[in-house]
């Protein structure tokens, strides 16, 4: 068995450590779903994929607001190398005329700003960036040295919240805090949710109104999203937060439903806007026409229209239809390959849907930072044990807001929507692994050692990672594609996304050098020495 | 060149018994340098005469690296050489890293000239993190002094400081070469010290009895040799100087238990 062999090469105590957070799938013997370990410590030095809370909070969540302006407080290395390097994209609209998502700012802290303390430098920075960019936000991210010197970036944002009159939010996310980036997206969470939503007035404009929370528009996804969803009817208010505003935020809690596309970076969010604005949310998934469609008809039947509903069909026929030749000629090349994928928090579940369709099993799937629901499912929350590290990040709570709560389903009714073939996943997500078969693997907080052991075990034709082990995987000779930032390509959402991505992975497939190169280690000898005293 | 480390719990005297000892070896004729590593920066005044100079870390905050020095360095009573690293505000910044900094950029500058015979650091009460202890590791103090009183915590601060001297003896090569009693007047004092300096695996090196005219001189921003040098307490400092000057004892302390240190405590009385 893949799992045992991997294992077999760790020490007794790093044994110890990984075996819970290794799963060889054997779901039609076992009764329900097994048990993960995930969101603990990484065990140091096995070179895990995983970033840090900054990373989370700044890269991730905060870090695409367009009209924001997001200053990376710290040395300026934490803002250079996160500058860019998603491409979560962006352009100006009807809310705004700002985009500052190319921009990156820092307060470029030197060695004696350390010694005496950053804040003044910290305010001096928004005071440039207020006469350069006017804002009318600004967000303060914390790197590691700024939680060590006690900045109070907090303070910093009231101070300049009062002397400019716009929002300013400090987030405490210093890269040590928690166990991965999902603390800083939990972090970045709370700080929307308290300082942001809510707190605008502008109605939507028609009667079937959307969030889109966790598509961060990365080659232009959540624009193929909203081009369906406009066809449909539908309106998107905020697509959260790739291509986001702070100025459309504001408005958040007046859509009509939350939609959910990465469940780990923004569940936190979506439960908190159902607590407190009664907006209920579906665990939607873009990733695929069938899943597309999929997630078409359950928002059709939550709104529960007539019209919508036909109009909705109509778009998937014809969107299928656009689509049809190419994806038949794709799946004829791609059928019966197979693939990993190791990705952050809830790709790895996305993307299987797609290669399903395209005729592709997914033999191994993980993730960086997920915690046991996004594997498991939901309803293992109340049983996920609170430890140190997770206790660290701050968890609010809300209550419901007398002038904005509004139920549209009782309890009862939610029930029924979920029942059924065709139910709807409201309010809750059943997880990765229950959509698995009995065979595959799955990894939670991946490392370099277990992607090169399980590719070597399980064969897969395909593997989709990160930039920190593409190439490595590559000149191994497997077809390599990043899942994080789609090679510059995209988008791989919707109809067309799907296309795109059965185009990049057919191309990838057919056109893998590497696998063509015998490097010179095989035929060549790698020591050339004596024996003998030179003889 | 001996580099000198003195340490020990916050307000048992270090600066005041530095700069009053370096008087003494001042008045031997040795060459001395005093590096202040509180961010308070009070560690120099007696020897410069109240004398206010700016601080490394200030000066290279309002001018940059390129700084003279001169600007951060001043020479006072006997020719002893000031400087004061400082730091930041309380409860702001990194004053650790500040010693650091400051340290660093001393030796880049050629604080540490080849003619002089001391080099004195008189670092704040507790290391409290690594920055307090920059001194003692990367080969710069050599040799450490504790200063200390037969009050209770005073001694509990000298084991802790030990420990973390025995921490970087082994790859750092500091040695503990004493404790100073600056007396407080505690019953049986110097036995005490005695006994908890023998248990260490040190001595100490001098009992420092307890005498106004160290206030009165420190009133006058001076050191009691200088100020009042035919007096009893200048030759008490004077016997620290030469004790310091002729000390061979360096040794690697092995800090004891607290049940241990109690243990002594009460054979004393301490505790009674």
């Amino acid at each position: 068995m893949s799992r045992e062999k991997l294992l077999e090469k760790y020490s007794a105590k790093v044994y110890k450590n990984r075996k819970d957070h290794v799963l060889q799938l054997e779901l039609e013997e076992a009764e329900g779903i097994p048990a993960i370990a995930a969101n603990t410590r990484t065990v140091p030095g096995v070179m895990s994929a995983r970033g840090c809370c900054y990373a989370g909070c700044k890269g991730v969540v905060v870090g695409p607001l367009k009209d924001v302006c997001v200053i990376t407080h710290g040395p300026i290395g934490c803002g250079f190398y996160s500058w860019g390097t998603r491409r979560n994209k962006a352009r100006t609209d009807e809310h705004t005329e700002k985009n500052f998502v190319p921009y990156c700012f820092s307060t470029d802290m030197q060695e004696s700003d350390i010694v005496f303390g950053g804040e003044k430098k910290l305010e001096t920075a928004i005071d440039e960036a207020m006469a350069l960019f006017d804002p009318a936000c600004v967000m303060i991210c914390s790197t590691c040295p700024i939680g060590l010197i006690g900045d109070d970036v907090q303070a910093v944002a009231r101070r300049v919240e009062e002397k400019y009159g716009i929002t300013a939010i400090g987030y405490a996310c210093e890269g040590y805090k928690g166990v991965s980036q999902s603390g800083g997206h939990h972090i970045a969470n709370n700080g929307i949710m308290r300082n942001v939503i809510g707190t605008g007035d502008e109605q939507p404009k028609t009667r079937f109104s959307v969030n889109i929370l966790g598509e961060y528009n990365i080659g232009g996804d959540g624009w193929e999203e909203e081009r369906i969803l406009k066809r449909c009817g539908i309106e998107v208010v905020n697509l959260f937060t790739g291509d986001a505003s702070y100025a459309a935020l504001k408005n958040a809690h007046l859509a009509g439903l939350n939609l959910v596309m990465c469940h780990r970076s923004i569940n936190y969010i979506a439960e908190m806007m159902k607590t407190k604005y009664g907006i209920d949310w579906i665990k939607v998934n873009f990733i695929g026409f069938g899943a597309t469609c999929k997630t078409l008809r359950d928002i059709a039947r939550y709104f529960n229209d007539p019209e919508l509903t036909a109009r909705v069909e109509e778009v998937i026929a014809d969107e299928l239809a656009e689509i049809h030749d190419e994806i038949e000629y794709y799946k004829l090349q791609l059928a019966g390959k197979t693939a990993g994928i190791f990705s952050g928090g809830s790709r790895s579940h996305h993307y299987q849907v797609l290669l399903e369709e395209l005729g592709m099993h997914t033999v191994i799937a993980g993730y960086e930072f997920a915690h046991r629901d996004d594997y498991e499912g939901r309803e293992v929350i109340p049983f996920i044990k609170d430890d140190a590290d997770s206790k660290n990040i701050e968890s609010i709570t809300v209550a419901p807001d007398e002038a904005f709560f509004r139920e549209v389903y009782s309890e009862e009714e939610i029930e029924a929507l979920r029942s059924g073939p065709d139910g709807v996943e409201i309010n809750a997500y059943d997880g990765m692994m229950r959509h698995m078969e009995r065979g595959d693997v799955v990894v939670d907080d991946y490392n370099h050692f277990e992607t090169d052991a399980l590719i070597e075990t399980m064969k897969p034709d395909i593997f989709f990672s990160g930039i920190k082990d593409k190439y490595s995987i590559q000149k191994a000779g497997v077809t390599s594609r990043q899942i994080h930032s789609y090679d510059y390509s995209g988008p791989y959402s919707g109809f067309r996304g799907a296309v795109n991505f059965a185009r990049d992975v057919r191309m990838a497939l057919y056109t893998n050098a590497w696998s063509l190169v015998t490097p010179p280690w095989r035929h060549e000898p790698l020591l050339v020495g004596t024996i003998g005293g030179g003889q | 060149m001996r580099q000198v480390a003195i340490y020990g719990k916050g307000g048992i005297g270090k600066s005041t018994t530095t700069q009053n000892l370096t008087a003494g070896l001042g008045e031997m004729g040795k060459k001395i340098m005093i590096v202040g590593c509180d961010p308070k920066a009070d560690s120099t005044r007696l020897v410069l005469g109240g004398l206010v100079q700016k601080t490394v870390l200030d000066t290279l905050r309002e001018e940059g690296e390129d700084i003279e020095l001169d600007a951060v360095l001043k020479e006072g009573y006997a020719g002893i050489k000031g400087v004061e690293s400082g730091g930041p505000e309380p409860g702001v910044g990194c004053a650790g890293r500040g010693i650091i900094t400051s340290i660093s950029l001393l030796e880049r500058l050629g604080a540490y000239e080849a003619d002089l015979d001391y080099v004195f650091y008189d670092v704040l009460g507790d290391v409290v993190c690594g920055g307090f202890a920059m001194p003692i590791r990367e080969g710069k103090a050599q040799e450490i002094y504790i200063v200390c009183s037969g009050e209770m915590m005073a001694l509990y601060a000298a084991n802790n400081i030990s420990k973390g001297i025995s921490k970087y003896a082994n790859t750092g090569g500091v040695r503990l070469g004493g404790l100073i009693c600056n007396s407080r007047k505690v019953d049986g004092e110097a036995e005490l010290v005695s006994a908890v300096a023998a248990e260490i695996g040190t001595q100490m090196i001098h009992f420092v009895p307890r005498d106004n005219a160290v206030q009165r001189a420190e009133i006058n921003k001076k050191t009691v040799i200088d100020f009042s040098p035919e007096e009893g307490q200048a030759d008490e400092y004077r016997t620290l100087a030469r004790k310091i000057d002729d000390n061979d004892m360096f040794i690697i302390p092995k800090p004891m238990s607290i049940d241990r240190l109690e243990e002594i405590l009460m054979e004393h009385g301490i505790l009674d």
